[in-house]
């Protein structure tokens, strides 16, 4: 830093003439004032001045040294990462949706024969997407697994649903800072909110007022909880076969 | 990562960058010592502060989208307080769960006061009397009509903060907007099941078409910078409204353009299974833009 004070002198008015054409100025104003502009340039700034090399980052869907399956960097990194938990979700409420009428009945039944599709198309709308953007890294098709009571009982049905949703929300709330393309964003939004309805009726299937209950919100500040990719693959690693690496989402 | 690059790279692509930032001296000299300056520069957040600083004319400050959110937010609790007070309520589970909802905008309402007074802006406010609040005299008189606005209120904030999360991409105030957003979901959710409709919003259930709300959109404000709201004892900025880009309706099916990558169809899924328009529409809620929010056919109209 200082060195490149020093190296550029210190009379301002030098520094107020413009020494190029400015041909880029329609674009600049495109994202000017954005943060994310910023931090784009912080980031160009980095690559061009360290004098450490930037480890590789690993591709989406790529199999690290460990053997697990990367999630991959950057905005395809949190693609996945959505990507993955949506497959989780859409493979539960499909078994769930499939069960005859008995285990669950009424509004329980109506509510996964609903929502099934709701996952489903969030599933198939990141692998289209993610196809759209990154053809070569797309997150192959996972393998859930459950215990051998999961789809028995209505109790452990709505339990495991509702910690599903919950979960999804505060993944999708804990990721969002690690995207770059505001497009991403919205869309990461326009599905978390949904998640969030699902969350509370489901949490209102299972105790009738508790949509959004203290467990969940933090009621002095009155905002839901948000995790970590890390701390979110810890917990649905438990329903997911493959090993799954989350190490560089977001990271570029 | 050198400072001094992206201020040469700005000045490249805008040759009036330093004119901006009055000088680098300036700049610099008003940030304490060189340890912090050091530390202040490397850090994204200052950048971003700096630049917003620089180019307030043509984008909106944090300030500015922290106090429309507190603008919805003092509308809701205020709102919620008159309802409340109308005394039509069912004792019991719709009484509780009307004032867990009211207590949450509370929260909120000082969560944001806060946030932007601790980013160096002047928060709106509102009361029972003065400033932001439900107008009085839009309040229905029955409990069903009353709950009907709860759905208008909240289902709108959901989608407004949608519209401006993007803006916070970068800053620390990104994650707990999509934390109260994510709250205003689940509101609009129970206050759904509360009138005996589904939790999401369905195919031609956008509120819009509600007659809790007035007619089509009125302001269509499109000056080329942004535009001024003077709400609540102060004035912060919102992007300008573009009439021929309205936001999508609920109804909406194409999801997730980026820039020229064109948009998913999102009734046709992996093996050409096709899902139903009216499960595609509630899969995906939608955002609104603040001009969209605040202007008299929607949210704005509720202003007292």
């Amino acid at each position: 830093m200082s060195d490149n004070i020093q190296s550029r002198g210190s009379d301002d008015a030098s520094f107020a003439q413009p020494l190029y054409t400015p041909i880029k100025r329609r674009s600049f104003f495109m994202y000017a004032g954005a943060t994310a502009g910023a931090s784009a340039l912080v980031l160009a700034g980095c690559s061009k001045d360290s004098d450490n090399a930037t480890p590789s980052l690993p591709a989406g869907n790529s199999v690290t040294s460990s053997g697990a399956i990367s999630l991959g960097s950057g905005d395809v990194g949190v693609l996945n990462y959505a990507y993955a938990l949506e497959q989780l979700e859409a493979d539960f409420y499909s078994k769930v949706a499939a069960l005859p009428q008995g285990i669950l009945t009424g509004t329980d039944y109506a509510y996964f024969q609903e929502v099934a599709k709701h996952e489903a198309i969030h599933r198939d709308f990141f692998k289209a997407a993610i196809t759209r953007d990154a053809s070569s890294q797309v997150l192959r098709g996972l393998t859930p697994k459950y215990d051998a009571d999961q789809f028995l009982t209505k109790d452990k049905i709505l339990k495991t649903a509702m910690a599903f949703e919950d979960l999804g929300v505060a993944a999708y709330n804990g990721a969002g800072k690690l995207l770059k393309t505001p497009a991403y964003l919205v869309i990461a939004g326009q599905i978390v909110s949904v998640e969030a309805r699902h969350a509370a009726y489901i949490r209102d299937l299972v105790a009738y007022g508790s949509f959004a209950a203290d467990d969940q919100v933090d009621p002095a500040l009155g905002l839901d909880k948000a995790m970590t990719p890390a701390q979110v693959l810890t917990v649905a690693q438990g329903f997911i076969t493959e090993k799954l690496d989350g190490s560089s989402i977001g990271v570029n | 990562m050198n400072f001094f690059n992206i201020i040469d790279l700005l000045a490249e692509a805008d040759p009036d960058v330093l004119d901006r930032f009055s000088s680098r001296r300036a700049v610099f000299s008003s940030l304490g010592t060189v340890a912090q300056r050091a530390a202040l520069a490397t850090s994204p957040l200052f950048l971003g502060a700096l630049f917003q600083k620089a180019y307030a004319g043509t984008a909106s400050l944090p300030t500015d989208i922290l106090n429309y959110a507190l603008t919805l937010e003092l509308l809701e609790a205020d709102f919620y307080r008159q309802f409340l007070a109308a005394g039509q309520i069912p004792a019991g589970a719709a009484t509780d769960a009307i004032t867990v909802i009211k207590t949450h905008e509370d929260v909120h309402v000082d969560y944001l006061h806060k946030a932007v007074i601790a980013a160096g802006g002047t928060p709106v406010t509102g009361s029972a009397t003065a400033g932001i609040r439900f107008n009085p005299s839009l309040l229905p008189a029955t409990y069903a009509d009353q709950l009907k606005y709860a759905q208008v209120l909240e289902d709108t904030g959901v989608r407004a903060y949608k519209g401006r999360a993007a803006e916070l991409i970068g800053t620390d105030l990104l994650t707990p907007v999509l934390q109260i957003h994510s709250i205003e979901a689940r509101h609009a959710a129970h206050i759904r099941t509360m009138r005996g409709q589904q939790p999401w919003v369905s195919l031609g259930d956008d509120l819009a078409a509600d007659a809790s709300y007035k007619a089509a959109y009125t302001s269509g404000v499109a000056s080329s910078t942004k535009t001024v709201m003077a709400l609540g004892g102060t004035t912060y900025g919102i992007p300008s409204y573009n009439p021929a880009r309205p936001s999508p309706p609920e109804s909406n099916l194409q999801q997730g353009a980026a820039g020229t990558k064109p948009a998913v169809l999102i009734t046709t899924g992996i093996g050409s299974i096709t899902y139903t328009a009216d499960d595609a529409a509630a899969a995906f809620d939608e955002p609104l833009q603040a001009a969209e929010v605040l202007d008299s056919s929607r949210a704005g109209g509720l202003l007292a």
